[in-house]
């Protein structure tokens, strides 16, 4: 049987997803925009879907937009909320350990004249509410903070930056990718207060090329793309009904977060306990981190080593972060942490699907591991 | 009108009595390449082999490219094969060529006649097209000298062919007409540039690659895969053979020196490489080495790996700078792949201050810890074998 512990990177879809993608494929593939009554069952599914995301996040179903997933989602809110003041100000302001598509297009935007404020990581993976403050004038009209770090977990204090635009008395709009927090946290954008939200279908179990951005009510931005009036032309082209549909339903099938939560935590905490019997073993992730991420390091083990080893034993995790190709993790390099420990770091991530079982299985695999290469 | 590939031999015609079996080792080539295409028919006459699709609507773009990369061709030619009827040429031609023709600003006509019995000679062939050309493209002038296009039209025994420029062939030798070698292949910018280097002077290749999971992960694997499919591509098929290399590389870490263990490396290395290749019928051994890269590439180092090699070890790389290699690893499009973040086995265990002078007599004193014949035939009986297309 094979233990996927790498939920961060993605998730497997769950079977209600494979039957809402499937269903809309064989019946619901009208163009939702087209008249007749095919395009008209297709829009039912359409706003349907859009209406149990809302539900799920706590907000209107007409400040939902569905977009292709998280790097789209993020690129959309981020350069259209800066197109839409950039004669407000010129500042942007987010954390130094932002994803990789959120940093980008903000390095994009520092390209072309704007001033790019990256607030440092401390040891836990976090920014400090003093910084934030001290960092968002008058002239700022971007705050960009993750809800939670996808390396290490660590939470961050997104809801302190609606306090800081209204301390300066900034034109900000406030931006919070969302895609490792939703559905796993209790999150709403209201207790976040955010502007703009990014979400992605695949991290909850949904498939990949499904997403959703939340722009609150009253709130303009800039589309990227232009075309149709499909989202209101805020993301023109017909929409990919299956994944659409494959999203909503997984959103659907999620467990009530509070107890889920308390689950996780309890396995999270099984699975520290019991690493701590291995001789030498680093714990990078912050002690109040969302529970379904756990970053560790064996010392002396490179992690892609250690995530061959495993892989060859049916079980699946990330070294350091899934998406830094090669790279050095950012995050962890902005903690602090010594070279031989970021090298060695591994993610393991959770999931509504994970059991007692499964932690026992990667327990051993490390163990194993760790006798194998460190013999 | 159909069309056809004409190509014109380079240094195969060089090759006196040797020609025939070199022009049927082309031939071979040329079909299993061009057969997921179309079945093609092949005539040869005068140094020229006549390529003819018998699929009258095959992608003659797509044939276009993949004799670009078949060794052993200088240059050919994407020709029309038309009757041989005056007027039909005269017709013809101007219309076939009708892009390029109203691109250029100065064009010439030529014409070869091997068919004498056709009734007009070549400067009788010249003089007419040339007019029409002219008639109906009134902006092109006539540069005999250093015309941008040249229109040829060649009578031959079955068809006019009619066509412009040639197109510049991959040139070297038939693959295969050389005999074989095994490429040592580790996944980067410079194997696979070597063993299209050899392919090019008409060697057929096999492939060795060292694995060494799980300090190597699959997609160390699936990267040599690629990279050897680009080199395919112009070679023909590759066998590769992938050798398990974890157990040596920790018995060497475990036994022999630090400063030495890529030296030491190395050298199992070639006697691993030297078994499969003798079964494989293989002459030599193809590394991407050149001297001074790295510590084991010095000329010390060279000189003990060899002497663990049992055959020749080609270094067609040995003389140039990175920057030629990676330009002919673009060429080849096989640079893109080669940069991909994979670990492979050369970067495992790599000693902090390596041995740049090694000498041959400490080397052998400092392998003696190990089970060498052990290893190797252990190593061997582990190959895996996969055929590269």
């Amino acid at each position: 049987m094979l233990i996927y512990l790498d939920n961060s990177a993605t998730t497997a879809p769950c079977p209600e997803a494979m039957e809402a993608v499937t269903h809309a494929l064989e019946d619901t593939w009208g163009n939702p925009s087209s008249p007749h009554a095919a395009g008209i069952k297709a829009e039912a599914l359409l706003e349907n879907s859009r209406r149990t995301i809302a539900e799920k996040l706590g907000c209107s179903s007409d400040e939902i937009y569905f977009t292709s997933g998280g790097t789209e989602g993020n690129n959309l809110l981020i350069s259209g909320a800066v197109k839409a003041r950039q004669r407000q100000g010129r500042r942007i302001v987010a954390t130094a350990v932002e994803h990789p598509s959120v940093e980008a297009p903000l390095r994009q935007l520092e390209n072309d004249g704007f001033e790019l404020v990256l607030l440092p990581a401390d040891s836990e993976g976090k920014i400090s509410e003093k910084d934030l403050f001290e960092s968002v004038n008058k002239d700022t009209i971007l705050i960009s903070i993750m809800a939670v770090n996808n390396e290490v977990g660590s939470f961050q204090p997104v809801s302190a930056a609606k306090k800081a635009v209204v301390a300066a008395g900034a034109p900000a709009l406030v931006h919070c990718d969302a895609v490792q927090a939703f559905g796993k946290i209790p999150f709403n954008p209201h207790s976040a207060g955010a502007d703009l939200i990014t979400l992605s279908a695949h991290k909850i179990h949904g498939p990949k090329g499904a997403g959703a951005v939340f722009v609150k009510s009253g709130v303009h931005i800039t589309p990227l793309t232009f075309g149709g009036n499909q989202e209101k032309a805020l993301r023109p082209g017909t929409q990919l009904m299956p994944a659409i549909a494959g999203f909503a339903a997984a959103a659907k099938a999620l467990p009530d977060t509070g107890k889920e939560l308390v689950r996780i935590s309890g396995l999270r905490d099984y699975f520290l306990n019991e690493l701590f019997r291995m001789p030498n073993i680093a714990v990078n992730s912050p002690k109040d981190s969302l529970a379904y991420i756990v970053n560790i390091s064996v010392p002396g083990v490179l992690a892609a080593h250690m995530v061959n080893f495993l892989s060859e034993r049916g079980i699946y995790i990330s070294g350091g972060s899934a998406c830094s190709g090669g790279k050095k993790s950012r995050t962890l390099t902005a903690m602090g942490l010594k070279d031989e420990i970021i090298k060695s770091a591994l993610r393991i991530s959770f999931s509504r699907f994970t059991r007692k079982e499964d932690i026992d299985r990667l327990l051993q695999g490390l163990t194993d591991g760790q006798k194998r290469f460190l013999h | 009108m159909k069309e056809v590939i004409l190509i014109k031999n380079g240094e195969l015609s060089l090759k006196g009595l040797n020609r025939r079996s070199f022009e049927d080792m082309l031939t071979a080539n040329l079909r299993r390449r061009l057969s997921p295409l179309s079945p093609f028919n092949f005539y040869r006459s005068q140094s020229t082999i006549t390529a003819e699709p018998l699929d009258e609507n095959v992608d003659f773009d797509a044939v276009v490219q993949r004799v670009g990369k078949v060794f052993g061709i200088a240059a050919f030619s994407r020709a029309a094969a038309v009757e041989k009827d005056f007027s039909v040429i005269l017709d013809f031609a101007p219309r076939y060529l009708e892009n390029s023709l109203k691109e250029a600003s100065t064009f010439k006509v030529e014409a070869k006649r091997s068919d004498k019995k056709f009734p007009y000679n070549s400067p009788q062939i010249c003089a007419a097209l040339g007019e029409r050309i002219l008639n109906e493209f009134p902006h092109l002038k006539v540069d005999v000298r250093q015309p941008e296009l040249t229109v040829t039209v060649e009578v031959r025994d079955r068809y006019a062919f009619i066509h412009e420029n040639q197109i510049k062939g991959a040139g070297g030798l038939p693959a295969g007409s050389s005999g074989k070698a095994a490429l040592l292949i580790s996944g980067g910018i410079d194997s696979p540039v070597a063993g299209w280097m050899m392919a090019k002077r008409g060697l057929k290749l096999t492939g060795i690659h060292f694995a060494s999971p799980p300090y190597t992960s699959p997609r160390a694997e699936q990267k040599v895969h690629a990279l050897l499919g680009k080199v395919a591509e112009y070679s023909g098929n590759i066998t590769l053979f992938t050798v398990p290399f974890t157990v040596i590389q920790e018995e060497i870490q475990d036994n022999c020196p630090e400063s030495l263990f890529t030296i030491i490396m190395r050298r199992m290395m070639m006697r691993i490489s030297s078994v499969i290749a003798a079964q494989e019928d293989c002459g030599a051994l193809i590394t991407g080495e050149s001297v001074g890269q790295v510590a084991s590439q010095t000329l010390q180092a060279l000189a003990c790996t060899d002497d663990a090699a049992s055959l020749p070890v080609f270094r067609p790389l040995i003389g140039m700078d990175k920057d030629d290699v990676v330009s002919i690893s673009r060429q080849i499009e096989t640079f893109d792949i080669s940069v991909l973040p994979y670990d492979d086995c050369c970067t495992v265990f790599t000693p902090k201050h390596p041995r740049i002078k090694p000498k041959l007599e400490s080397v052998i004193r400092a392998e003696s810890g190990l089970e060498t014949d052990a290893l190797l035939e252990e190593a061997v009986k582990g190959v895996k074998v996969d055929i590269i297309k």
